[in-house]
């Protein structure tokens, strides 16, 4: 862009007695386009594996494309009778529920302040604490959903620690992944996904300049004080941020819940990403589970729009 | 003015965007068709077959089978597509690759089970008259020539293998709850009352175990709830053949869900938690039953396999420890005793490259010789006269003669396109009684689920 502004300085005068082309816009033009050549590999990809997939599950979406039976021979449009007939399925409000209480006790509340009190914590601490824990809760994050899913497993099953644990300090052995499986999932959804919410807020911790702080402790503000009038304001981007990304990383959390419970028992841990794969592959109606795939993403849609509200105006642009 | 490299017409951001925009549409369909008809090579024959855990059984037969019909047909070579998946998502993903022409196999190993709805969705091509003059069809059992017929007549596959279900019993577990060693059940109170013993007794054992729940997939529907509902009134059955309808508001299909409900609620089987877990199959061959913790197991008659010497759980002593007894009828009315009975075959395509060439390498697959050895080290009932005829197959195991009897009364399951959902909606209404539901509001979810699967057209009441 620089190079631009002494073309434009060095017009001759005759460009006040007819219009100029405006040169200094084309040559930007002509290097952005010339920038963006090394770009179309990328946008092809993008192009023929993520837009195709999903211009066709939209179109699956008001089909009724069958995987086996009659349907898969012969698929025809429906109209909007999938998303009617969702809407009158009680298993489907079941999943929503389900979604909803999922999403808000492992995302908002467990990641989120869990991740925050954890970013607080090890802010003040030595230097050894601080490595360890952050080794410890981002060993959990980058471990494959799967395998998380089976430790977890182990550690909720009948014989497992969890059990090991309790029954040592005289309480009664639990076997949550059956009596409250949307806690246990929950649970082990905020053990696994912390790391990620104590990062981001780390990350905005250390940018707050620390003379914020010593004018406001020299105003006299206990700790509490500062971090609710100095702290979480400043947070409150870094937080939307966290806040949607959690959200939308836990909307489809799929192989944890399905490593650990299926689903069950009795759809009592059937998020919306597991309903769908019982319609899509279990039952083989592909375009009803395309069209609650639609309907889980609108919710994402929807919760996004809401956290973008939270951002402060000069944050938006 | 004017220099030259400024004024020349030059591609803007926009004409950009539309030729990147234009591009990319056309780039990827012009890949996709490119890709058409890859596959279509005369000489490979590509066959399908499920492979999951550490089992190899089936690759050994079909690699075998394929080294012999390659020195026979040197211009051929096989190519064995091994699809690693547990039951239910074998079958999801063998019906993704059947349909398309790019990616389809040359021939499919299919559960009879499954076999009816890829007939219905054009998945499968019929194969009467290479079956019908296959020097060995007149040796297949008539119950499987039926299941693998379709509604149009039409041969669909050539059946391999079959199974059947019995109760298999602990005698010392049975013996210490002061039951015969011969014991036979008579009505499923029978059942309860020797499981209610054991529990009563100084044994340590777990009474009786059938398989729950949707986490236990289509065992829990056909070796768990049919096992039961085909010993009640037939009109209570899950479809009537004649009237070409599924059956709702049966007493029978609440009877069996009672029968489940009272083993839980009175603590005549393992924990609930054990029962949901996916793999409590292994548990039980492998630890449960050989170390004296578990009494009655309705259970098919390949489990023995599990504790053969070469497995993974070598318990020579079996044949003197483990019992069998049929599985009695709700009241001792009707045969008296139930099985069912399912089973493989091998089945061609629709998009397959050379149907006759496909079917000159099924042939070298299920020759006597190839079948007997794949009987053996599989562990199952032969549906073939000649198979069942040879000497090596009548001692390979103890049991054999036993299940091979017993499939002469066998139902079949009505493996329409619609029963994979049907027996879906058969385990839900299971697990809704195991975790507290009752069993009529169990039976009555279902029957909806039912009419919602099929339509209400082609439901009918029980009795009707």
């Amino acid at each position: 862009m620089s190079t631009s502004a002494p073309v434009a300085e060095h017009d001759p005068p005759s460009s006040a007695t007819r219009p100029t082309p405006p040169r200094r816009g084309r040559l930007g033009n002509r290097l952005t386009a010339g920038r963006a050549v090394p770009m179309v590999p990328a946008f092809l990809l993008l192009a023929g594996f993520m837009l195709g997939p999903i211009v066709y599950s939209v179109y699956l979406a008001f089909t009724d494309k069958a995987i086996r039976g009659e349907g898969a021979e012969q698929t025809e449009f429906v109209g909007f009778s999938n998303f009617t007939d969702a809407f009158a399925d009680a298993d489907f409000w079941n999943s929503v529920v389900l979604t909803v209480i999922f999403t808000v006790i492992s995302a908002l509340l467990g990641q989120n302040i869990m991740g925050m009190l954890l970013a607080l914590l090890i802010e003040r601490a030595h230097r050894v604490i601080t490595f360890t824990v952050t080794a410890i809760v981002i060993a959990a994050w980058i471990l494959p959903e799967v395998v998380a899913g089976y430790l977890l497993y182990t550690f909720f099953s009948p014989d497992g620690s969890l059990n090991a644990i309790i029954t040592a300090i005289g309480l009664p052995p639990q076997q949550l992944l059956f009596s409250a499986p949307i806690f246990a999932v929950s649970f082990a959804n905020i053990w696994r996904g912390t790391a990620f919410s104590m990062l981001v807020y780390s990350a905005a911790l250390s940018s707050v300049p620390s003379d914020v702080y010593e004018s406001a402790a020299l105003d006299g503000a206990g700790p509490l004080r500062r971090f609710t009038s100095v702290t979480l304001p400043l947070l409150r981007p870094a937080i939307a941020t966290n806040l949607m990304l959690t959200t939308l990383q836990t909307l489809s959390v799929f192989g944890l819940i399905f490593i650990m419970t299926g689903g069950g028992p009795a759809r009592q841990s059937q998020t919306l990403p597991l309903y769908t794969y019982e319609q899509a592959f279990s039952y083989g109606q592909l375009g009803y589970g395309t069209a609650v795939a639609l309907l889980l993403l609108l919710i994402g849609a929807v919760a996004s729009m809401a956290y973008l509200r939270l951002l402060p105006e000069e944050d938006k642009r | 003015m004017a220099p030259g490299p400024f004024s020349r017409p030059s591609l803007d951001r926009r004409s950009f965007l539309r030729l990147s925009a234009g591009v990319a549409t056309v780039v990827p369909l012009a890949a996709l068709a490119g890709c058409a008809g890859a596959n279509a090579d005369p000489g490979v024959i590509r066959i399908a077959f499920q492979q999951f855990g550490s089992g190899t059984v089936k690759e050994q037969w079909i690699t075998d089978a394929a080294a012999e019909f390659s020195a026979e047909n040197p211009e051929l070579t096989v190519e064995l597509v091994p699809i690693v998946a547990s039951e239910g998502d074998y079958f999801t993903k063998n019906e993704l690759l059947m349909s398309s022409p790019r990616t389809s196999p040359d021939l499919v190993y299919e559960d009879s089970f499954i076999l009816l709805s890829d007939v219905g969705a054009g998945y499968l091509r019929p194969m009467t008259e290479l079956a019908t003059g296959y020097e060995h069809w007149g040796d297949v059992a008539d119950a499987s020539k039926v299941a693998v017929t379709g509604e149009d007549g039409e041969i669909y596959g050539m059946p391999i293998t079959t199974d059947t279900r019995a109760i298999w019993f602990h005698r010392g577990v049975l013996e210490e709850a002061g039951l015969p060693g011969d014991w036979q059940p008579s009505t499923w109170e029978d059942i309860l009352d020797a499981a209610r013993a054991i529990r009563d007794s100084d044994s340590d054992a777990t009474p009786f175990f059938m398989f729950c729940g949707t986490p236990q997939g289509e065992k829990a529907s056909m070796q768990g709830f049919e096992m039961l509902l085909y010993g009640t009134s037939a009109e209570g059955w899950l479809y009537d053949r004649e009237t070409r309808k599924w059956i709702i508001g049966s007493t029978g299909f609440i009877d069996s869900l009672t029968f489940v409900r009272t083993i839980f609620e009175e603590d005549l089987t393992l924990p609930l938690a054990q029962h949901l877990d996916p793999n409590i199959s292994e548990t039980i061959y492998n630890t449960l039953l050989p170390e004296k913790k578990l009494g009655m197991l309705i259970d098919g008659s390949w489990i023995s396999r599990t504790w053969a010497e070469s497995a993974a759980r070598p318990w020579p002593e079996w044949p003197d420890v483990m019992g069998l007894a049929d599985m009695p009828t709700q009241d001792g009315g009707g045969n008296g005793t139930v099985t069912l009975a399912g089973g493989w075959g091998l089945s061609i395509p629709e998009y397959v490259t050379d149907k006759e060439i496909a079917f000159r390498f099924l042939e070298t697959l299920v020759s006597t010789e190839n079948l007997v050895d794949y009987a053996i080290a599989d562990n199952h009932i032969t549906v073939r006269d000649d198979v069942a005829a040879d000497e090596r197959y009548q001692g390979y195991s103890p049991a054999v003669d036993y299940f091979t009897r017993i499939l002469k009364t066998a139902y079949y399951r009505p493996a329409l396109p619609a029963y994979p959902q049907v027996s879906s909606a058969i385990q839900v209404a299971m697990e809704a009684v195991m975790t507290g539901d009752s069993p009529e509001s169990a039976a009555a979810a279902y029957d909806a689920t039912v009419i919602d699967i099929v339509g209400r057209e082609s439901v009918q009441e029980a009795g009707a």
